[in-house]
């Protein structure tokens, strides 16, 4: 692996930037490997990466249908924060949250990890109440997260609308300033880069159509379209498609997948210093270091796998942050897409071993899993070495929808980023 | 937008309707006697199909009635919709429901 530094960058702008290597290695199926991942977003290729780096095991493969952070690590719209209200959920998703502090360092890789505050904002007495609940839960777990008023949320964020005459008024709002954004290509590619360089075989264009197990039922082999390839350990990361991958060894899950849209507006000079979203209105909105503004809306309201959605669902969050930003009313929007996400019942993710031997799964993440791209891989890459869940992850199973030990963020917030 | 025909009411767009999930999930008659097992996959496993979908919807902006679809959930197209009670329209699905 070339070493990416000033220098280096320098010394080769001398050379017309010639001699840079391609960052990882273009590689065909083996027969057999150690293990295998499904999907490389962010999460297959980071649980890729640790696998390699914490857990010895370098004969191991990651399969993607299509090209690497192609799917929702693509689309995202970034947000980066870990202010949620149950116990288990603070300590995965803090985790996370701190090591995306040293993860340019430790791929080196510059994921653009940006901790500008993520403000969530309150319009309503629910929304407060709510709101403060999360901030007096986040302290007790050690999370950081603040209560604003108004004014002080003004002075945050200076184009925040705060006047009392506005259809959902701001009442105040929650801040974590440790919060904020990354890059997310380079978040794939950095891991794709660093597991290539540990010996992992990145493999695109290679989609898993059916899941082969022995005679006791354990996994033996996946085919693929790229054929028959060996392994009796694999790991799943296919976010909205994994019910059609578990599917192929029967195993049902509690998922249900829907379009997620964003937009990005033309590029303009910085104006907005930090990120801000709302849920009572369906509306989130930053700027990224090219200038765009990144807004993302709710979930569509059906089921689906096109990676497109309703335009009316832009529509309605359009409007909310026109109210809440009025500066932006005459900005152009230059265009919009969809992914699809996996969506549990509690809207809590799924890190578990499943029914069948030697098959891992990490799903679930829905409209919030970006943010947890490292600390989830890295509690994935555990799970599927030493074939039992790390503590963090011990929660997160299939089995809590039969016994009832919901983790339920849905209930406690209506969140989604 | 979806145009969604309301087989009481017609066409209409997507904005007047609510999806209800998925179709022909039969609550467990007697729910004491049946084991934690079916419960729970009665609450919470869904078939999540990629391909003809069986779906409830409902038009709550216009008759409030409750019916069913399939749709191909890799097109967003509508194939039939039918009300509530009756079997999915097999000669549009193939059977593959
Ligand atoms: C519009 C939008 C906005 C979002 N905003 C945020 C946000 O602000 N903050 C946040 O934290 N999260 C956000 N999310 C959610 C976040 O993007 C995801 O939770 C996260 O990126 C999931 O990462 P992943 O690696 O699991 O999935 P993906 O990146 O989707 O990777 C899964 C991969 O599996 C591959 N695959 C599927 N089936 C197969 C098969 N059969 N064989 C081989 N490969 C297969 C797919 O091609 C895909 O590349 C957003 C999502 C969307 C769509
Ligand atoms: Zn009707």
């Amino acid at each position: 692996m070339q070493k990416f530094s000033a220098w280096s960058l320098l010394k080769k702008s001398f050379g017309g930037h010639k001699g840079w290597q391609s960052q990882w290695r273009r590689a065909t199926p083996k027969p057999e490997y150690d293990a295998i991942i499904v999907g490389g977003g962010g999460h297959g290729l980071g649980a890729a990466y640790y696998l390699a780096a914490e857990h010895g095991l370098t004969n191991i493969a990651v399969l993607e249908k299509g090209w690497i952070g192609g799917g929702n690590t693509g689309r995202n719209t970034t947000i980066i924060r870990s202010n949620y209200l149950f116990d288990e959920s603070a300590r995965l998703y803090d985790h996370s949250l701190k090591m995306w502090n040293d993860l340019a360092q430790v791929l080196n890789y510059n994921v653009m990890f940006s901790p500008r505050g993520v403000m969530m904002l309150a319009h309503t007495v629910h929304d407060v109440q709510v709101i403060k609940r999360h901030v007096h839960a986040n302290r007790c777990n050690g999370v950081d997260n603040a209560w604003l008023t108004p004014a002080q949320a003004k002075e945050f964020c200076p184009p925040l609308n705060i006047d009392d005459n506005i259809r959902y008024p701001v009442m105040g709002a929650a801040l974590q300033r440790s919060g904020g954004t990354a890059r997310h290509d380079a978040v794939a590619w950095g891991y794709a880069r660093a597991a290539d360089a540990l010996g992992v075989d990145i493999i695109e264009n290679c989609e898993v159509t059916g899941i082969r197990r022995d005679a006791n039922g354990a996994v033996e082999a996946l085919e693929t379209s790229r054929g028959l390839i060996k392994s009796r350990k694999v790991g799943v990361s296919a976010a909205g498609n994994t019910s059609v991958v578990l599917g192929l060894a029967g195993v049902r899950l509690p998922l249900e997948s829907f379009p997620l849209q964003a937009l990005v507006s033309e590029p303009i000079k910085p104006v907005f210093p930090c990120v801000v979203m709302s849920n009572s209105i369906h509306a989130y909105v930053s700027q990224s270091d090219k200038g765009e503004l990144v807004i993302g809306a709710g979930t569509d309201a059906y089921t689906s796998y096109t990676q497109r959605g309703a335009l009316h669902i832009n529509a309605h969050t359009l409007e909310a942050i026109c109210e809440l930003f009025p500066m932006f009313r005459r900005m152009r929007m230059l265009r919009n897409w969809g992914g699809i996400v996996d969506v549990t019942p509690d809207r809590s993710p799924i890190i578990a071993k499943t029914p069948v031997q030697g098959l891992y799964v990490n799903c679930g993440w829905g409209t919030g899993g970006f943010k947890a791209t490292p600390g989830s891989a890295h509690v994935f890459a555990w799970t599927i070495a030493k074939d039992e869940p790390h503590p963090i992850n011990a929660p997160f199973t299939i089995e809590r929808f039969r016994d009832g030990t919901l983790i339920d963020e849905a209930a406690a917030a209506a969140v989604a980023h | 937008m979806l145009v969604i025909q309301c087989p009481f009411c017609g066409p209409r767009p997507e904005l007047e309707f609510a999806h209800g999930g998925e179709a022909h999930i039969a609550r467990p008659s007697d729910p004491a006697s049946v084991t934690i097992e079916e419960w729970g996959a009665f609450l919470y496993l869904r078939k999540n199909t990629r391909g003809v979908h069986a779906e409830r919807w409902r038009h709550v902006r216009g008759c409030g009635r409750f019916f069913n679809a399939l749709r191909d959930t890799t097109t967003d197209q509508f194939i039939a919709t039918y009300k509530a009670g009756e079997a999915p329209p097999a000669s549009a699905t193939g059977g593959a429901v």
